[in-house]
């Protein structure tokens, strides 16, 4: 398994997954505490827009990613708040009108629809990562750890109870819309990992297990960050190994790990309610 | 004696339904105001349009003689809801700080003299030693406590609290009180409860709320407001002339 490493794009390959667990693991304790899972799926989704356009402009589809997925997440947030449209309608419609956009103008790109390196994105491919790949994501995770250490008090007590948080004159709402925009870097450092359909998986699971057994939010990011590492690593080897696609690989390998753990928190946790 | 809050001919609609209908209402210093009415009949809504969370749709309101939102930093505030997510993965040490975090500025980390506040506040609720447990493992009286905690670190100027003796025993709640009583000589206190025996002899003023406010600066309310407010014949129970809430009556 160690001759694996020789290959240069499996070294890329593991520091990508390493670097993404590191944008995941923090910002998805957000996602989950705070319950913006659907959001950020709708994120997450709404990014192939951004996708789309690269492909369009004839530019680098990730670094159009990054401010489509921005402008998606502020447009998200302030349409579910600032608006009478109920807010999971309002991530619905967006969600799958951002992927339309992407399909849309892959379609009109002559030659590129349906081509096999647009599966990538939707599923990911970590094999195909590329060393400017890897500096964009340590630039991300440098900016996600950067936010987080200024407003981590301020995320917390968002998380806890936004209406409280308003009470004591934090700017609840711009917090929020900060938070989103971590959620839409994170998704752009996850794409080449898991790609836009499964980047939801890789912010949930890792901090639903950290969750199980961590009652600080300090805590629940640093184990998030290191299960996430864990499950990254360990499935790459098994794709390897198996043949499998990367990103699905890690995916099923998390949710196994997330079920196993339930499971035996909860008998050695007997008599308690499920 | 200074006025803290005014409230002039406040109208809330919420969805269409009217909240709250010309309510006037004036807070002073040192004012211990006891609140009780029905469920839905407003008093929580009353609280948020002072502390700026709700826009009433008619009248006029100052805090400190300005706007609300510009003096959150003054109020103190422990809202109705207990927390429904048990599994938040926080200590009650931090949730108390949290009320320190509208006073910090950017890039706010706590000071000693914060953790000091903080440590102090848990003491005068009784919840020091729990410091270090998860707040969704503690019960629901427990956790009012911690939430009061919380509103008096930010060293408030005007303190609202929202149903602060749900689920609180009652040797607590008489400890509660008695905070509360020494807490007035630095600040005003709105107490809210839909428990009229729970506004018992420390408030020194009492308003009853439902959509409309019946309050005459005293202590004392008339039965046909009691009743009134809560829409049913009502049994006036005094507790005697120390602890007399109400006018005698017939």
């Amino acid at each position: 398994m160690i001759g694996i490493l020789q290959y240069e794009f499996m070294r890329n390959a593991f520091i990508v997954a390493l670097l993404a667990s590191v944008a995941c693991g923090i910002v998805g304790v957000y996602v989950v505490v705070k319950r913006i899972v659907f959001i950020s799926g709708g994120i997450a989704h709404a990014a192939f827009g951004g996708i789309g356009l690269g492909y369009f402009l004839g530019l680098d589809p990730v670094m159009c990613v990054i401010p489509f997925s921005i402008v998606s997440a502020l447009g998200m947030g302030v349409v579910s708040r600032k608006t009478r449209i109920p807010e999971d309608t309002a991530i619905g419609i967006l969600w799958a009108t951002g992927m339309a956009f992407g399909i849309i103008l892959v379609a009109l790109t002559p030659g590129y629809f349906y081509g096999p390196d647009l599966f990538e994105y939707l599923f990911g491919n970590i094999l195909t990562v590329t060393y400017s790949d890897l500096i964009l994501t340590l630039i991300l995770d440098v900016v996600i750890i950067v936010v987080v250490a200024l407003y981590n008090h301020e995320f917390e007590a968002i998380s806890f109870d936004e209406e409280y948080a308003t009470a004591i004159g934090l700017p609840a709402e711009r917090l929020y819309l900060l938070l989103l925009c971590l959620v839409a870097l994170t998704v752009v450092a996850l794409i080449r990992v898991v790609g836009v359909i499964l980047v939801i998986a890789l912010l949930t699971l890792p901090p639903a297990i950290s969750r199980l057994f961590s009652t600080r939010m300090r805590d629940m990011i640093t184990r998030s960050i290191a299960i996430s590492a864990t499950v990254s690593i360990a499935g790459l080897l098994l794709a390897y190994a198996t043949n499998l696609p990367s990103g699905a690989t890690i995916v099923m390998l998390s949710a196994g790990v997330f079920m196993l753990t339930y499971i035996s928190i909860r008998i050695h946790a007997r008599g308690t309610p499920v | 004696m200074e006025e803290i809050v005014r409230l002039e001919d406040i109208w809330v609609h919420i969805d269409g339904k009217v909240v709250l209908e010309a309510v006037n209402l004036s807070i002073k210093q040192h004012d211990f105001l006891g609140i009780i009415g029905p469920n839905g009949g407003g008093k929580t809504t009353l609280l948020k349009v002072i502390l700026g969370l709700i826009t009433p749709s008619r009248g006029r309101i100052t805090v400190f003689g300005r706007p609300p939102e510009e003096c959150r930093r003054f109020v103190g505030y422990v809202p109705q809801n207990c927390l429904f997510d048990h599994e938040f993965p926080v200590s009650v040490l931090d949730v108390v700080l949290m009320g320190r975090l509208g006073r910090l500025k950017p890039p706010r980390r706590y000071s000693e003299e914060d953790m000091k506040i903080a440590y102090d506040a848990l003491e005068a609720v009784k919840m020091l030693e729990y410091r270090d447990r998860p707040i969704g493992r503690l019960s629901g009286g427990q956790q009012k406590r911690v939430f009061i905690a919380r509103a008096l670190v930010t060293s408030p100027k005007l303190l609202l609290l929202d149903e602060p003796m749900a689920n609180v025993d009652s040797h607590m709640q008489k400890e509660l009180y008695e905070l509360f009583e020494e807490l007035r000589g630095q600040m005003a206190i709105v107490l809210v409860s839909h428990d009229i025996s729970a506004v018992s002899i420390y408030v020194t003023k009492i308003a009853c709320l439902n959509r409309r406010l019946y309050y005459h600066d005293t202590k004392e309310i008339l039965k046909e407001e009691l009743e009134a407010t809560y829409q049913c014949p009502v049994d006036i129970i005094a507790h005697g002339v120390p602890h007399r809430v109400l006018r005698a009556h017939d």
